[in-house]
């Protein structure tokens, strides 16, 4: 992601990099950052949850209209629900982590959204 | 005291047996574009690197998967899927994308004049490419190309 952002502000797009690993994100070094310190895959707020996703949106584009030091990452104030209790396993370095292959099979959500996809294609 | 995520998925992959990640060390300042008009004036576009994809589309496969896929902001959320190598953080964006492709959430503030419009498209790509070279070579010109026609003032960017 930060490499992207790099190469569009390079060619003058504006941009701000939402993200809930800090040390990722700084290690990325982006133009803007904006940090939600929540577990990964909730970038953007809580599941269900439309209003704390609006505030996210709402202050990390408040950000992008603020920072003026190149590199910034505003920490955004928020706490995810349930308390600190996802920090334990998100830190643990022999947690589970099974996944399918790294091959270059398209890995689908669903049996059906594979068999959508070939009737889309013509197949 | 934020989540130490590089030393604790280098060991997991370390134990898994998985081919280590490589994060990008970018100890150049970065480059800065200042926005050019106030923010209720600005078009927005959004970049999901969460592997996000329409039922109907190919999905993304694992091994430097450089593609995009575009998403139209209206697209009824329960026909957002995923598919993104780190499959473990998977149940929440399955359960609601908006925590993860939060276009709601910008058509909303561009409804209230927050912001000045937001493109009809969502960008989609899958973040977990390894390979540096591909992302700058194929994937970063491309998703420019992109906004560029968008002629979008600003992208927010949203990751896994």
């Amino acid at each position: 992601m930060c490499l992207v952002a790099r190469h569009l502000e390079a060619a003058g797009i504006a941009t701000i990099c939402l993200g809930s690993a800090l040390d990722i994100l700084q290690s990325g070094n982006p133009p803007r950052g904006a940090f939600t310190d929540f577990p990964l895959g909730h970038t953007a707020g809580p599941p269900d949850d439309p209003e704390q996703q609006y505030r996210i949106v709402r202050d990390s584009l408040r950000a992008l209209d603020s920072i003026s030091t190149p590199g910034d990452i505003r920490h955004l104030n928020v706490a995810w629900p349930g308390g600190d209790a996802w920090r334990i396993e998100a830190e643990r370095g022999d947690s589970s982590d099974e996944r399918s292959p790294r091959d270059t099979e398209p890995r689908y959500q669903t049996e059906q959204d594979r068999v959508l996809a070939a009737a889309m294609a013509g197949n | 005291m934020s989540v130490g995520y590089i030393k604790a998925i280098t060991e997991r992959y370390e134990k898994l047996g998985y081919a280590a990640y490589q994060w990008v060390q970018a100890n150049d300042p970065p480059p800065f574009a200042p926005l050019r008009k106030p923010l209720k004036d600005c078009r927005i576009g959004m970049l999901s690197t969460s592997g996000a994809y329409v039922v109907g589309q190919k999905a993304y496969f694992y091994k430097d998967d450089t593609s995009t896929r575009t998403i139209a902001a209206t697209t009824d959320k329960r026909h957002i899927h995923f598919s993104h190598l780190t499959e473990n953080y998977l149940p929440g964006p399955r359960r609601d994308p908006g925590c993860i492709v939060p276009v709601d959430a910008l058509q909303r503030l561009a409804a209230e004049n927050a912001i000045g419009a937001v493109d009809p498209d969502v960008i989609s790509c899958m973040g977990a490419v390894y390979s540096q070279r591909r992302v700058r070579e194929e994937l970063a010109p491309s998703l420019l190309e992109t906004f560029q026609s968008q002629h979008v003032d600003a992208v927010l960017l949203v990751p896994m």
